[in-house]
């Protein structure tokens, strides 16, 4: 029997695939990257949404496969199943995403059908009204979900009069959206200039991009776009309590400042957070979870934004414990910010970080949602090589440098969603708590 | 559109203990998927246990022979990679995907815990204690929790394999002690009662003798009798409701009996398909007609199994659909639609290209659940241990896209209202 722990064999190194890119003169900018695993493609378009109105944006998601002025949405639907693909939008503060795949030997096919929408998308009243209704009726069952109110709050401590501190609108608010409206919001702002389209897949990448251009080098550029004013810096504040009775778990929210991606300190923020809570054998998960039983799946990340970043600790505790939670999410907090970690504990969150890069990297998927996300932020797929030479380079020092800057609990704000009649009193025992 | 076919190698042998083994190698990615299979779910935990083979999944993490607690997670995070388990109905699965310089050192971790979980009486109390936030989290503190797999078993079946819950309720988690774990583990995670799996970047000839050196001593158990779980069809119609506290809005989930997807898997893929002719997307028969037509439901689904995995499921099991309805939603007028429809199909067949189009975007979605290195080790895992056929995923996109129009009306035609079982969901008010 084998008793001690094999080594690791030597480090795998992060080889990017082969691609191509090239800007369109109308603004749009492809980059087609080639992974020949699976006889798929995946396509990801992201189109700046800065500053569009919020009950628009999110209706023109759920809309804008509705029909064009040639095609049913339930035509548009079938022609995209022929060569197994499908598409989907989403829209957030920051962008408008299409999302979608097929057979690689469709995704001509789904291009065309794309561009289709992109130049045409016609808005039925009928459809429209329809989806108006799902939509009105999603935002009811989200208002139920534990997760998303406090994703509210926490939104509205965090970001104050910020296009960032509400991001779902009210129910009245979309019912109020007229198909004129998304006709219009789509004639301002569904255009190339700034738009990024990614394609991944089992194919040539030159040839991805000739069929790219083909089918949208038509597409109306529409001058440049709008650009979010910076997310304004997190002001620490007493604790924000929000209701609901009832309510058998609380839902612990602690927002601190973080660093943008470029950021020289963004590698060592990283390590800090995974020694924090980042992972599951971080002190954080180990304390609430493995020694005391307290929740669930605790986590914590750094969420980027192209206005922003910011790091956000996340816990559905038992009612009862919702006090000592918070006690030991302070403490290893504090404890971070005023001790520098442990040199094991720096390398096992470094090889964390590393081994993660080449996993997200290992499918079409992931490749495609990588590079659609670094090109919101001009990165392209070489930073993954960047990064993972600053998360080498990153020592004790700078990590217990970037923890008492960022991790340290009085730059934090904190958000708790529970029944306020249970908790209120042992939370303001450890918080001042807003009134 | 043509199916394409996938060629991942798949190398199988057996150790002399009885572990079954399968390679599949592409090094496509620095990376790999190791995925370890107990032939044992929910529907094999004693009555006075519900929840308990979740609640032994967790335990399997709390440490083992060689490793103190804590340690599983530390050295697979410590290479750089991931892992997890879950408990289905009929097996329990353990995995990591990691980059493949950390390959033996995975085989070293699932071979320790294959020898023996530590099993304490303080691990027990505090995943007891994860265990009921967790339930918390996914059924107790959200709307439709545990809506439709843990609320539609019950109303369809009468043997407690069957219908009990499979999170297990409070009572009979804090019920448990750590010689049920003991006894659990002994009669089921014996190794002749499991498959490893490896995918990815992997050498067939190395990969094999590291197997050989950490798995080879795992002391050889027999495999328990698999009991026969089966249970008659329903011949009259069974509908319940509940009311949910949480829930703003009206659901409604409806399930009939489908044949056995191992022993007559080419009776039961017809199903597989209409599945997704009725659902997948806005051109398929119920969105179109109910989402889009009628407005009578806001979403549709529909899927094989209580946990929607077509082929990791064994008999009985079913095929589900649910809808979410608007504020003002009939349940009868939904399942009277599901009845039409299935009739529509039944009698009139498809329409020009709809069975090829629904075909062609099945093999998309099985292939890019494939392209995950785990995805892969995982699904051969499964097939071996249920089928002894891994090589199976190769061939699921193309077995699918030559089930016939007459097969898909013949399934519709099944699905009548009197073997039906529905659970509805009535709204207990929403916004707290």
């Amino acid at each position: 029997m084998t008793t001690t722990l094999p080594d690791l064999d030597e480090n795998r190194p992060l080889t990017l695939p082969l691609q191509a890119e090239v800007t369109l003169p109308n603004g749009l900018t492809i980059i087609a990257i080639q992974r020949r695993s699976v006889p798929l493609a995946e396509v990801r378009l992201r189109v700046p949404f800065a500053e569009t109105p919020l009950a628009p944006s999110s209706l023109i998601s759920q809309t804008l496969l509705s029909g064009t002025s040639k095609k049913s949405t339930v035509e548009i639907a079938a022609e995209l199943q022929t060569v197994g693909g499908g598409l989907n939008a989403a829209a957030d503060p920051d962008r408008l995403l299409v999302s979608g795949n097929a057979l690689v030997t469709g995704v001509d096919r789904l291009l065309e059908l794309l561009a289709e929408v992109l130049f045409e998308a016609s808005y039925p009243d009928h459809e429209v009204d329809t989806e108006r209704d799902r939509l009105a009726d999603r935002i009811q069952v989200a208002l139920s979900q534990p997760s998303h109110l406090a994703r509210v709050a926490l939104l509205k401590r965090m970001y104050g009069t910020h296009p960032y501190a509400v991001q779902t609108p009210s129910v009245e608010e979309v019912r109020a959206v007229s198909p004129q409206d998304l006709r219009n919001l789509h004639a301002q702002r569904v255009k190339a200039a700034g738009a990024t389209l990614v394609i991944v897949g089992d194919l040539d990448p030159e040839e991805a991009l000739a069929a790219a251009e083909r089918h949208l080098g038509a597409w109306d550029g529409g001058g440049s776009p709008l650009v979010l004013p910076d997310a304004p810096a997190l002001v620490p504040g007493p604790l924000v309590l929000a209701d609901r009775p009832g309510a058998v778990q609380s839902s612990l929210r602690i927002a601190l400042p973080a660093v943008r991606r470029t950021d020289p300190d963004h590698a060592a923020l990283q390590l800090a957070n995974l020694v924090f809570g980042g992972y599951f054998s971080s002190r954080w998960v180990e304390n609430i979870r493995e020694d005391k039983g307290y929740t669930y799946g605790p986590h914590s990340s750094i969420e980027h934004s192209v206005a922003g970043s910011s790091l956000v600790v996340s816990a559905e505790v038992a009612t009862e414990v919702t006090a000592p939670a918070l006690v030991e999410t302070l403490y290893e907090l504090g404890r971070l910010a005023s001790l520098p970690p442990a040199e094991a504990e720096l390398e096992q969150a470094r090889q964390y970080a590393l081994g993660t890069l080449q996993l997200g990297m290992s499918t079409q998927a992931g490749l495609a949602g990588l590079a659609s996300t670094y090109a919101g932020f001009g990165l392209r797929l070489n930073y993954l090589a960047e990064h993972a030479a600053r998360l080498q380079a990153a020592t004790l020092d700078d990590v217990r440098r970037v923890a008492r800057d960022h991790l340290a609990p009085a730059r934090g704000a904190v958000v708790v969603l529970g029944d306020a009649s249970k908790i209120r009193d042992e939370v303001a025992a450890i918080l001042p708590v807003a009134s | 559109m043509q199916i394409p076919r996938t060629h991942y190698q798949v190398e199988r042998f057996t150790l002399p203990n009885g572990l079954r083994v399968v390679l599949s190698p592409d090094r496509s990615a620095p990376v790999v998927g190791v995925a370890v299979v107990y032939d044992v779910g929910i529907r094999s935990e004693p009555e006075g246990r519900t929840g308990f083979a979740h609640l032994f999944e967790h335990l399997m993490f709390q440490g083992s022979t060689n490793l103190e607690k804590l340690a599983h997670f530390r050295h697979v995070q410590g290479a750089g990679g991931t892992f997890n388990g879950s408990t289905h109905l009929d097996y329990t699965d353990y995995f990591e995907t990691v980059p493949s310089n950390a390959l033996e050192r995975m085989l070293f971790l699932e071979a320790d815990r294959m020898r023996g979980p530590r099993l304490t009486e303080e691990n027990l109390q505090n995943q007891i204690d994860v265990v009921k936030e967790e339930i918390r989290v996914n059924v107790l503190n959200r709307p439709y929790g545990g809506f439709p797999w843990l609320k539609l078993p019950p109303v369809m079946f009468d043997t407690f394999p069957n219908a009990h819950d499979g999170y297990g309720s409070f009572t009979d988690l804090e019920a448990a002690t750590v010689s049920d774990a003991a006894e659990f583990f002994d009669r089921y995670y014996a190794c002749g009662n499991a498959t490893l799996s490896v995918s990815g970047d992997l050498d067939l000839d190395e990969t094999r003798k590291l197997i050989e050196k950490h798995f080879g001593d795992v002391p050889s158990r027999p495999a328990p009798q698999r009991p026969d779980f089966d249970e008659p069809d329903l011949s009259e119609e069974r509908r319940e409701s509940y009311v949910d506290a949480l829930a703003p809005l009206p659901a409604i989930a409806a399930a009939w009996r489908v044949p056995n997807p191992i022993t007559k898997f080419g009776e039961y893929l017809p199903y597989v398909v209409l599945a997704e002719v009725l659902t997948d997307g806005e051109a398929s028969r119920l969105v179109e007609r109910m989402v889009l037509k009628d407005r009578s439901v806001t979403s549709v689904g529909g899927y094989l199994g209580f946990m929607g995995e077509p082929f990791e499921v064994r008999d009985p099991t079913a095929l589900l659909l649910q809808a979410h309805m608007p504020p003002q939603g009939s349940a009868d007028k939904v399942l009277a639609t599901f009845d039409e429809e299935l009739d529509r199909l039944a009698n009139d067949g498809l329409a020009p290209g709809e069975l090829a189009r629904t075909q062609a975007r099945m093999a998309t979605h099985l292939l890019r659940e494939t392209d995950a290195v785990l995805g892969r080790a995982l699904r051969m895992a499964v097939l071996e241990l249920q089928r002894g056929n891994p090589g199976l995923l190769n061939d699921l996109p193309h077995q699918l896209s030559e089930v016939t129009e007459e097969q898909i009306r013949q399934a519709a035609a099944a699905l009548r209202p009197n073997r039906r079982a529905s659970i509805e969901v009535m709204p207990g008010g929403g916004q707290s």
